[in-house]
């Protein structure tokens, strides 16, 4: 195959994309390495599916360069949705066929004989663990099993490069520890990944390098640890406060000691890279939280301090 | 002591009443209501099929074939033209063709894809106001559509008799003997793969063999036996000869028939929207 | 040259993977099998209450100085009729639903498929069906001693035409719709065809305005290509009723696969 397109699987310049007036997508470089697994995490609306339909070569860029496989999306889109495996957010499973023709039709869009497909979907139902479940209709499944059917689905090609749009969203903590253990695995097996994704666990347990967009642009990237390092102090305090107590007010307080402090609408964090210390300070000067918690850094917060949002709020 | 918002403060034992203002109408009537919100957004289309549609067969058929009929003349038709005799009949096929589309897709729908029924039966209102608040707000429609129809009939001249005004009633009981069956049934079925079926099957055969176009008495005679026990038939009976003025004592047997129709259909439907509803 | 070769030549940018979308159609309706059986019904229907009904009160039929039984008058209307009926059914209703409700056209946009090619495969399905009631009802026709004539052989390839004709344009009009009420749209202009595209009498019974009108309908020139081709009463005209049907295959083709580009690439 051409080393070129295999060398940078995906490659954006100045990527844009708008809707009327509305920029959903706002002049954004990325690189994307083989073998890595590669996130967009932001809220509801930050830019990050419609950069992975782009990315899919079925939204037309308004303006900039992006390459896939070295190719161009809008001229050679059904030569790279070929090597494309895609998990969109909803599972648009089709609820007419059962499991086992679901990959079997799907793989016939991909042009692949039979019998290869038959040998696939045994693997595929067997690594999603949809065995059991090969006759049965689509529609009774619970959504973990529609999400590992859909993944089933994606890879019935064996994809260059897959892409995951929230591939956890809506799903129960078991069903996502599934879906998650099934990527990490395909991460193992030297898979390239995209995935967009709102959660920041998600986002620390299977990106190597991650951007973080918001308003349709990137405000930073790197590993999950050096945004951390860069962005957060070590731990975090969460204060949970009575609900007449006002919060600004106490923040003030922290604030004018010099504590780094955010106020939620129904919490203060305080930052600090000792949270006991900070803890017993805020205790000093009168602050009595209905709970304290002390946590480790994590996205979440590299995202608050980066836009002054939590991913949840802004969504 | 300001009131809580959202929730009203558990009673004390022994007062537990319906708060004011509530269930002064039978329940059903809110059934009626809830349909009549919704029918605001989509009167659009069915303007079309209550309103064009039968002009357009009246011309078409009545007129158009009507002329080759009358020309020829050769066989004697209640009312004289073919114009009158098809009339009638289309008016009463009217009344089925629309009870049998919104009795299935609609029904199914409020259980299966837009499960609203399920939502209204979280409130006091239980599955048998649903039945038979759905077929209130079908008669209410299908007796605007069958006044309708009369007055076109006026128009075209075919009008014989003051009993035409007991016309659209006729219609209505006509359409309501397929609407209350028909939507009993489809809320038992858990997709919609058997319902063309039911139009080919049992709607379009009616519409064709069972007295619109022409006499069932041509039809031979096991196929006539089948058409005078279907409901269509009955109803056209009714209304053409509230029409064309040749009304009589066996209209009683009609009105019977349909009645029962729709009797027995409301009694099935409460079967199984009750199993559906409350599994 | 092959089917997709014709298909390309015809709407630029279809490759063969129309295909695909074809067998996923026949795969997903195999369970509703009994529909299918019955469908084939539905023209019988008709041919029963024109014969045994109708006919009798209408008697014969005059048309260009030959006199023709009722029944063997409207025969070849109905299969036209059918044909059409059969088209826009399959291409507007069950392609709505897909479109607006299930996301089945965004799963197979992100797999080699064009939006082309999935216009192509809908079209190319939604008048199989009705290949092969045309082809029943086509069959009886001839049992029943209703067919006049060696044309009529080619009166399956004129029904064939007007399901790709009609499915074409049912696709292309299902893609601007919005809501289920709007398919009544599509009911209430299937129902204006039928009855006025000179299907159930001859033309000269209209008034000579209406006439001019009527010749507008695409139905109209699929019914006259039926019956002269059943009949054996071929003439120059019938290029006429082959190009309208050609013509509105092709327009409304292209016009379908830029919808759904527009509508599945956002």
């Amino acid at each position: 195959m051409d080393d070129a397109g295999l060398s940078v699987p995906v490659a954006a310049r100045g990527l844009t994309k708008t809707f009327g007036s509305f920029r959903a997508v706002d002049d954004v470089d990325f690189q994307v390495q083989p073998g890595e697994a590669f996130g967009f995490l932001g809220p509801n609306g930050a830019g990050k599916s419609s950069t992975m339909r782009m990315i899919g070569c079925v939204s037309p860029r308004t303006a900039g360069d992006l390459t896939v496989f070295g190719l161009d999306p809008t001229r050679d889109g059904s030569t790279i949705r070929a090597r494309l495996g895609v998990v969109p957010q909803e599972d648009a499973l089709d609820v007419e066929l059962n499991v086992r023709e679901n990959l079997y039709v799907y793989g016939r869009f991909f042009d692949l004989k039979r019998s290869e497909i038959r040998r696939r979907t045994e693997e595929l139902l067997e690594f999603t663990q949809l065995t059991e479940r090969a006759d049965d209709r689509v529609e009774p499944l619970s959504g973990g099993m529609k999400r590992r059917l859909t993944i089933a689905r994606a890879l019935i090609n064996q994809p260059d490069l897959v892409l995951l749009d929230e591939p956890t969203t809506g799903l129960d903590p078991q069903a996502r520890h599934l879906v998650w253990d099934r990527l990490y695995r395909l991460k193992q097996q030297g898979a390239t990944l995209i995935l967009t994704t709102h959660y920041m666990d998600e986002a620390e347990q299977l990106c190597d390098r991650l951007v973080v967009m918001d308003n349709g642009r990137i405000v930073d990237d790197g590993s999950p640890r050096a945004l951390i390092d860069r962005h957060c102090t070590k731990e975090v305090v969460e204060l949970r406060l009575a609900a007449t107590t006002d919060l600004e007010r106490s923040a003030g307080h922290l604030r004018r000691d010099g504590l780094e402090v955010e106020v939620l609408p129904d919490r203060i964090l305080i930052y600090a890279d000792d949270g006991e210390a900070a803890l017993s300070f805020a205790d000093g000067v009168g602050l009595r939280p209905e709970s304290a918690l002390i946590r480790r850094s994590t996205l979440e917060d590299v995202f608050l301090a980066l836009t002054g949002r939590t991913l949840v709020e802004a969504g | 002591m300001t009131t809580p918002i959202g929730h009203r403060r558990y009673p004390s034992v022994g007062s537990v009443q319906p708060p004011a203002g509530t269930w002064t109408t039978p329940r059903f009537v809110r059934v009626v209501e809830y349909h009549l919100v919704g029918y605001r957004r989509m009167w659009r289309g069915s303007i079309v099929r209550i309103v064009i549609s039968p002009i357009l067969y009246l011309l078409s058929m009545g007129i158009g074939v009507g002329s080759l009929v009358d020309q020829r003349g050769a066989v004697d038709l209640a009312g004289g033209s073919y114009l009158a005799f098809v009339a009638p009949g289309l008016m009463a096929a009217a009344a089925m063709q629309s009870a049998s589309a919104a009795s299935l897709y609609p029904v199914l729908a409020s259980v299966k894809w837009l499960r609203t029924a399920y939502g209204q039966v979280g409130t006091p209102l239980r599955p048998v106001d649903l039945v038979v608040g759905l077929q209130a707000w079908f008669a209410i429609l299908a007796l605007a559509a069958a006044i309708f129809f009369t007055l076109v009939l006026a128009v075209f001249g075919v009008v014989a008799s003051p009993l035409v005004v007991l016309a659209p009633l006729a219609t209505v009981l006509g359409g309501l003997s397929f609407s209350a069956p028909l939507a009993a049934w489809a809320m038992s079925q858990q997709d919609d793969h058997k319902f063309s079926v039911v139009f080919r099957l049992i709607v379009l055969p009616m519409f064709l063999l069972s007295g619109v176009f022409f006499p069932v008495e041509q039809l031979p005679a096991p196929l006539e036996a089948v058409a005078v026990v279907a409901p269509l038939w009955h109803t056209i009976e009714l209304t053409r000869g509230l029409t064309l003025g040749t009304a009589g004592m066996s209209d009683f047997f009609h009105v019977a028939v349909l009645v029962a129709y729709v009797i027995a259909g409301c009694l099935y439907g409460k079967r199984t929207y009750t199993r559906r509803l409350y599994p | 040259m092959n089917a997709s070769g014709v298909v390309a030549a015809l709407i630029p940018g279809s490759s063969h993977r129309w295909a695909h979308v074809v067998a996923r159609n026949y795969a997903s309706t195999r369970s509703a099998w009994f529909a299918t059986v019955t469908g084939a019904f539905e023209p019988f229907l008709f041919l029963a209450s024109i014969g045994i009904g109708v006919s009798v009160l209408v008697g014969d039929v005059d048309v260009d100085g030959r006199t023709y039984d009722y029944t063997t008058f409207v025969a070849p209307a109905m299969l036209a009729s059918a044909a059409m009926n059969g088209a826009i059914t399959e291409a507007s209703f069950n392609t709505f639903g897909k479109l607006r409700w299930h996301r089945i056209y965004h799963s197979m946009t992100a797999t080699p498929l064009t939006p082309t090619d999935i216009a192509v495969g809908e079209i190319v399905y939604a008048q199989l069906r009705g290949t092969l009631y045309s082809t029943i009802f086509l069959l009886a026709m001839v049992v029943l001693g209703l067919v006049e004539s060696w044309w009529a052989v080619l009166a399956l390839p004129a029904a064939v035409l007007i399901g790709v004709a009609f499915s074409a344009a049912g696709l292309a009009v299902v893609t601007v719709l919005r809501t289920w009420q709007d398919i009544d749209l599509i009911v209430f202009g299937q129902m204006l065809l039928f009855l006025f595209s000179a299907t159930f009498y001859p033309l000269s019974v209209y008034p000579e305005p209406i006439q001019m009108v009527a010749q507008l309908s695409p139905l109209f020139h699929g019914a006259n290509l039926c019956r002269d081709l059943v009949l054996g009463t071929v003439g120059w005209y019938n290029l006429i009723n082959v190009a309208v049907l050609l013509g509105m295959t092709v327009v409304c083709s292209r016009l379908a696969a830029r919808r759904f580009t527009s509508l599945l690439y956002k």
